[in-house]
C-alpha cells in the first residue's frame, strides 16, 4: 500500500511542535498577564471581501497607539488578526487556533456574519467573548441564548425598517424596485424592509437580485426601471452601488433612491457614480464621512485626522473603514480599561453591557452608545441624510431604533 | 513514485492511533487544537485523494472538485438537520449522492478534453453555491445562513473527548478509504483507468469501455470527495455557501500538485499541504511585519503565492516526487 | 420589448468587456499553449499602473500606450524569470504557478493602492445619442478598440514572419527550432504579447467596472467561457464568443422574468442567470467540441 507514512509522521510531528502556550496566571483568565491582553480577530486579508481588511489593519494599529502611550491599566495589547478570506469553515479554524493555543483573552471584530455565524455556538460554549463583531446582521443582540456574543454597529434590518417608514410616509404612490446582494447581509435589508413595510409589502414591485462576483449590475437595473418602480431601494455594496447609481442614470430612471449605509461613501460611491448622478439619494447614516467637508472643522474628525496622519501615513483617509475601525478600537479600548484589575472574561462582558450614553468619537452629533444586560446592540441610532452638492445633508432627528 | 517498506506503514499507523492517549502526558503538545487541525488535514487529504483518482490516475482534469465537496457536505448537514440521521450514517449516504452526481456529470465531461473540460468542471463549482442558495432549495439548505450543527458525539461512552473522537473517525475513514483506492488502483479495473491515461487510444482499441471507465472513475473520485464534504460538516459543525466558494477547488488542485499527481502519499501530503500553507503563510507575514519591521505591507495572500512558486520551481514534480529524486540522488552519489 | 431590446443591447456592452479579456487568453493560448489563469489580476496590476500615470498628470493616451509598453515588458520578465524554469515542468504545475501569481498581483494590487473602488476615466467624447442610455459612448469604445486590436492581431500572426514563428514555436516547438526559430524568445514575446493585450483589455474595462483589485475576478470566467465557446486558438471566435456570453446571460435572466411576470412562478432569476449561461456553454461545447469556430484538430497516434 502506497498510502503516506510520510504523511502521518509529519501529521504526528505536527501534533509535536509544542505550542509555548502561556499558562493562564491564577488572578486573570486566559490571555491576560500583569504585561499582556491579548486579544484576537479574524478579518478578510485575502479574497472577495479584502476591502475590509483596513479594518483589521486600522485596529491593529490603534492598539499600538494605545501601547505606545502606555497601554491600558498598564497592560500592553497584543493583538492576533487572522485572515479567513470570508470563509466560515477557515474561521472556526483560526479562531479555534486563538482560542486555544494563542489563549487570547476575548475574540474582537471577527468580521461577516458567515464567518461569526460559524464560530458562535462554539465562542459561548467556551465562555470566550465574541465582541463587537463587525457585521450588521441583526441576531447578535441576543444574550438570553448567547451571552458572550455582542454586536456593535446598528443592524441592516432595523436600517430598512427606516427606509420603508420613511418611504411610506413621504413618496406618494410608491411602487418599490429592490437592488440585494444575493447574501445573508442583503436578505437581512430585504427581510427589514418588508417588516417596516408592514401590510404595504404589495408595494414591492420587483426585487433583484446580484451576485458579488458579476461584474456589472447593469441588467438589474434595466429590470428594475422596467417594473415602473419610482422608488429604488439600494442594498449593494460600494461596487454595485456606484454602478447602479451611474446606470440607473445612463437609462434616464429617476427614482426616488435609498442606499444602504455601507455605501454611503462620498468618495467611494458617490464620485464615482458622479455628483450630478447621485443628487437626492437618501441613506442612514450613524458614522461621519471623512470626505464629506461639513466636519472639516469638526474636533474629534481633526483629531482622528491627525492620528491617521501619524499612524498610518499612506493609508487612503477616504476609505470609512478606517473611521469605523478607529471608533470600535476606541470602545474596546475604553472596555478593557473599565474592567480595571478584574480581567476576567465574565467582567469584560459585563463592562461590555454597561455603557450609558457613551461618547465615541466619529459617531454623528447626538449618537451614542448604550447597552444593559438585556440589550447587546450598542449603537442603534441613526440619522437619515440625502446627497447634496458633493456632501451629504443631515435632516431630520436622530432615530433610536427598538430592535432588540 | 517512492514505496516503502510496508512494516513502517504498520508503525506510523500505529503512532497515528497512539496520538491522542498522549494527550494527558503532554497535554500542551497534543492539545485538543492541534487533533482538530490533523482532523482537517485527514479531511483534505481524503478530498485530495478523490480528486487525484480523477486528474492524478484517469487523466481528467477537475477545477471543480469542491461542488462536489459541497454536495457531501450539505448531504450530511440537511440528513444531520432534519431527519437527524447520526453524523456516522451520513457518510455512506453523501458517498452514493456525490457518485450519482459525479456519474452523471462525467456524462457530458466524456466529450471535453483538456481547457474545455476544465472550464466545465470550473462551471460546476461556481454553480453549486448558487444552487445551494436557490430559491426552492431555501427550506432544505438554510439558504445564504447555512446550518448550524453539532459536533459527533462520542459513542459508546468511550473516555474520549470531542476532539479526540473526531480525530479517530476521521482517521479510521481517512485509512478505510485509502486501503480501498489501493485495492482498486491494484486490481484490473485500476490498471485499465490508468491506460486511459496514459494512452487513451491504445486503451480504446484494446477493448476497454473507456466511456464506463471514465464515468465511473468520474464517480468513484467524486464520492471520495464528497466523503471528506460530509466529515468536513461535522468537524466544521456548520455549512454555508461561502465556505465552497471556487476557491476551495483550486485549493484543492495546489494539494494534489503539491503533495504529486498520481500519487497516494502524494495525496496525503498535498491534503496536510493544504492547511500547512495557510497557516505558514500567516505566520511568515506575522513575523515579516512585526520581527523584521518592514515597512511595505506584506499580506499572507502574497506570501501564499510566493510559496507556490518557489515550490513548483524546486520541485515541479510535488513533494512526493520531489522528494523522491533527492533520495535516488542521495543514495547514488 | 423596450426591456428586451435595452437586455440584448446591455448584454453587448458588457459582452465587449469580456470579449477583450477573452482576446487576452487567446493571445497567450495561441502563443504559448496555455490557458494563464493569472491573466486577469495581471491585466488588473496593468491598469492599475496607467491609474498611477495618469494620477502624476499624464494624460489618457499617452498613459495608455506607456502602459502597454511596460506590460509587455512585464509579461517577458515574468516568463523569462519565472516560466522559463518550469518550461519542462507538468501543466498542472505551471497551473499552480499561475494561480501564485495570481494571488501575488492580486494582494500587491491592494497593498500599493488598498482595496477602496477606484474612478476610472474614458476616453472617448461624451456624446448623447439616440441608444445612449444603453450602449454609451464608452462602450461602442471598448468595441471598436476590440476590434482593433483584434484585426491587428490577425495580420500580426498571419502576415509578419515574427507572428508565424510565434505561432510555430507554440505550436510545434521541436519543428520551430529545427527550422531556426528561437522558441524560448517566441515563448517569451507571446507573454508580453498577452500581457499587453491584456492591459488594453483593463484600461477599457475599469471605467465600466471600476478599478479595484478584484475587478477582474468576476470577468475572468466569462472569459474563459467566450473564448473557449469560439474556439480556444480563435481570437475572432474570442470576440463573437464574448458578445454570445453576454446576451446570452441577460437573455436567461429576461425569460426568467417572463416566465414569472405571466405564470407567477419563480424558476429563475439574476441569481441563476450566470449558472443557467454556463449549462448553456458547456451543452454547446458538448456538440461542438473545440467551440462554435474552432477545428477540430485530428491527432496522430
Amino acid at each position: 500500500m502506497k498510502t503516506s507514512r510520510r504523511t502521518f509522521v509529519a501529521g504526528a510531528s505536527a501534533v509535536a511542535f509544542s505550542g509555548k502556550a502561556a499558562f493562564a496566571q491564577k488572578k486573570y483568565e486566559d490571555g491576560v498577564t500583569d504585561t499582556e491582553i491579548r486579544i484576537g480577530n479574524t478579518n478578510p486579508y485575502s479574497g472577495p471581501a479584502s476591502a475590509y481588511a483596513a479594518i483589521g489593519k486600522t485596529i491593529d494599529t490603534y492598539f499600538k497607539s494605545v501601547n505606545e502611550a502606555g497601554g491600558i491599566n498598564g497592560r500592553k495589547v497584543r493583538f492576533i488578526s487572522m485572515d479567513d478570506g470570508y470563509v466560515p469553515s477557515k474561521t472556526v479554524e483560526v479562531v479555534r487556533q486563538m482560542v486555544e493555543s494563542d489563549k487570547i483573552f476575548a475574540l474582537f471584530q471577527p468580521l461577516g456574519t458567515p464567518c461569526n455565524n460559524a464560530i458562535q455556538k462554539y465562542m459561548n460554549t467556551r465562555k470566550v467573548p465574541q465582541l463587537y463583531v463587525a457585521t450588521g446582521a441583526s441576531k447578535w443582540g441576543d444574550p438570553a441564548n448567547f451571552p458572550w456574543t455582542m454586536g456593535y454597529q446598528p443592524d441592516y434590518h432595523t436600517e430598512a425598517v427606516i427606509y420603508a417608514r420613511h418611504c411610506l410616509a413621504n413618496v406618494k404612490d410608491a411602487k418599490i424596485g429592490v437592488l440585494s446582494q444575493n447574501d445573508d447581509y442583503g436578505r437581512d435589508y430585504v427581510g427589514g424592509l418588508k417588516e417596516g413595510l408592514g401590510k404595504d409589502v404589495g408595494r414591492i414591485v420587483k426585487s433583484v437580485t446580484f451576485e458579488a462576483t458579476d461584474p456589472t449590475v447593469d441588467s438589474q437595473i434595466i429590470q428594475l426601471k422596467d417594473s415602473g418602480a419610482n422608488v429604488f431601494m439600494n442594498f449593494s455594496g460600494p461596487k454595485a452601488a456606484a454602478q447602479g447609481i451611474r446606470k440607473a442614470a445612463d437609462l434616464d430612471w429617476k427614482p426616488v433612491h435609498y442606499l444602504n449605509n455601507i455605501s454611503a461613501s462620498v468618495a467611494a460611491v458617490m464620485k464615482p457614480a458622479g455628483y450630478d448622478n447621485s443628487q437626492g439619494i437618501i441613506t442612514a447614516a450613524y458614522l461621519m464621512d471623512a470626505t464629506d467637508k461639513q466636519w472639516n472643522d469638526n474636533a474629534e474628525m481633526k483629531a482622528w485626522s491627525a492620528w491617521m496622519d501619524k499612524w498610518m501615513p499612506g493609508a487612503n483617509k477616504a476609505d470609512a473603514n478606517h473611521i469605523y475601525a478607529y471608533g470600535v478600537s476606541f470602545l474596546m479600548t475604553e472596555t478593557l480599561k473599565r474592567c480595571g484589575g478584574e480581567l476576567t472574561r465574565a467582567n469584560l462582558m459585563k463592562q461590555a453591557a454597561g455603557f450609558k450614553n457613551f461618547r465615541v468619537p466619529l459617531l454623528l452629533p447626538g449618537i451614542t452608545v448604550n447597552t444593559s444586560p438585556t440589550d447587546f446592540y450598542p449603537i442603534q441610532a441613526v440619522q437619515l441624510q440625502r446627497f447634496k452638492g458633493e456632501t451629504w445633508d443631515l435632516f431630520g432627528e436622530v432615530m433610536h431604533a427598538e430592535s432588540s | 513514485m517512492p514505496s516503502f517498506p510496508k512494516k513502517w506503514l504498520w508503525v506510523v499507523l500505529a503512532l497515528a492511533f497512539a496520538v491522542p492517549l498522549l494527550q494527558p502526558i503532554l497535554p500542551e503538545i497534543v492539545s485538543n487544537y492541534r487533533l482538530f487541525l490533523v482532523s482537517t488535514m485527514i479531511i483534505a487529504a481524503i478530498a485530495v485523494l478523490g480528486l487525484n483518482l480523477l486528474t492524478g490516475f484517469n487523466g481528467q482534469i477537475s477545477l471543480g472538485h469542491g461542488a462536489f465537496y459541497a454536495v457531501g457536505a450539505y448531504t450530511a448537514a440537511v440528513l444531520m438537520d432534519k431527519l437527524n440521521v447520526p453524523y456516522y450514517a451520513t457518510l455512506p449516504i453523501a458517498a452514493v449522492v456525490c457518485f450519482v452526481v459525479g456519474f452523471l456529470f462525467g456524462q457530458p465531461a466524456l466529450k471535453l478534453e483538456g481547457h474545455y473540460l476544465a472550464l466545465a468542471t470550473f462551471a460546476l463549482a461556481l454553480a453549486v453555491p448558487q444552487i445551494l442558495k436557490y430559491k426552492w432549495l431555501e427550506d432544505l439548505t438554510g439558504g445564504v445562513q447555512g446550518i448550524v450543527l453539532s459536533k459527533p458525539e462520542v459513542p459508546f461512552d468511550i473516555p474520549l473527548n470531542e476532539d479526540q473522537w473526531l480525530y479517530y473517525y476521521c482517521l479510521i475513514t481517512m485509512v478505510v478509504l485509502f486501503w480501498a483506492a489501493n485495492n482498486m488502483l491494484n486490481s484490473r479495473s485500476g490498471r485499465a483507468i490508468m491506460a486511459i491515461r496514459d494512452h487513451y487510444m491504445a486503451a480504446d482499441t484494446m477493448g476497454i469501455n473507456t466511456a464506463r471507465y471514465k464515468t465511473v472513475t468520474f464517480g468513484i473520485s467524486a464520492a471520495y470527495t464528497g466523503i471528506a464534504g460530509a466529515l468536513s460538516a461535522s468537524a466544521i459543525a456548520f455549512v454555508a455557501p461561502d465556505s465552497f466558494n471556487i476557491f476551495l477547488s483550486i485549493k484543492f488542485l495546489i494539494g494534489l500538485v503539491v503533495g504529486g499527481v498520481g500519487s497516494l502519499t502524494g495525496s496525503v501530503v498535498g491534503g496536510i499541504f493544504y492547511v500547512l500553507v495557510d497557516n505558514s503563510a500567516q505566520a511568515i507575514s506575522t513575523f515579516i511585519k512585526n520581527d523584521l519591521g518592514l515597512q511595505f505591507d506584506l499580506s499572507a495572500y502574497t506570501i501564499f503565492g510566493l510559496l507556490l512558486i518557489i515550490l513548483m520551481y524546486l520541485m515541479p514534480q510535488g513533494i512526493v516526487g520531489g522528494v523522491y529524486i533527492l533520495v535516488r540522488r542521495f543514495r547514488r552519489g | 420589448m423596450q426591456q428586451l431590446l435595452e437586455q440584448i443591447a446591455s448584454g453587448l456592452a458588457n459582452g465587449a468587456i469580456y470579449a477583450c479579456v477573452a482576446l487576452a487568453l487567446v493571445m497567450i493560448y495561441v502563443s504559448t499553449d496555455h490557458l494563464n489563469f493569472a491573466q486577469g489580476e495581471m491585466a488588473m496590476f496593468s491598469t492599475y499602473i496607467s491609474w498611477q500615470l495618469m494620477n502624476w498628470g499624464v494624460d489618457f493616451w499617452i498613459a495608455f500606450v506607456l502602459t502597454i509598453a511596460i506590460s509587455f515588458v512585464l509579461g517577458v520578465v515574468i516568463e523569462r524569470a519565472i516560466l522559463r524554469p518550469l518550461h519542462n515542468a507538468p501543466v498542472l504545475s505551471v497551473v499552480v504557478v499561475f494561480i501564485g501569481l495570481l494571488a501575488i498581483c492580486n494582494s500587491m494590487a491592494g497593498a500599493i493602492w488598498s482595496y477602496l473602488i477606484k474612478e476610472y476615466p474614458s476616453p472617448f467624447p461624451k456624446a448623447t445619442f439616440g441608444i445612449a442610455g444603453v450602449i454609451g459612448p464608452h462602450q461602442l469604445g471598448v468595441v471598436i478598440v476590440t476590434l482593433i486590436v483584434l484585426t491587428l492581431l490577425f495580420l500580426f500572426f498571419r502576415y509578419t514572419p515574427l507572428g508565424l514563428a510565434m505561432r510555430a514555436a507554440a505550436q510545434n516547438p521541436q519543428m520551430a527550432r529545427l527550422v531556426g526559430v528561437r522558441v524560448d524568445w517566441m515563448l517569451a514575446l507571446g507573454w508580453g504579447l498577452a500581457a499587453a493585450v491584456g492591459s488594453v483589455a483593463g484600461m477599457m474595462v475599469a471605467h465600466i467596472v471600476y478599478l479595484d483589485p478584484n475587478m477582474m475576478s468576476g470577468i475572468l470566467l466569462y472569459a474563459f467561457a467566450s473564448a473557449l465557446i469560439g474556439g480556444i486558438g480563435n481570437p475572432g471566435g474570442a470576440v463573437v464568443g464574448g458578445f454570445i456570453v453576454g446576451v446570452l446571460e441577460n437573455l436567461v435572466a429576461y425569460a426568467g422574468n417572463m416566465i414569472e411576470k405571466t405564470t407567477g412562478i419563480y424558476i429563475i432569476g439574476n441569481g441563476e442567470k450566470l449558472t443557467v449561461a454556463l449549462i448553456i456553454v458547456i451543452f454547446v461545447l458538448t456538440v461542438k467540441p473545440a467551440g462554435l469556430f474552432g477545428r477540430v484538430v485530428v491527432k496522430r497516434v
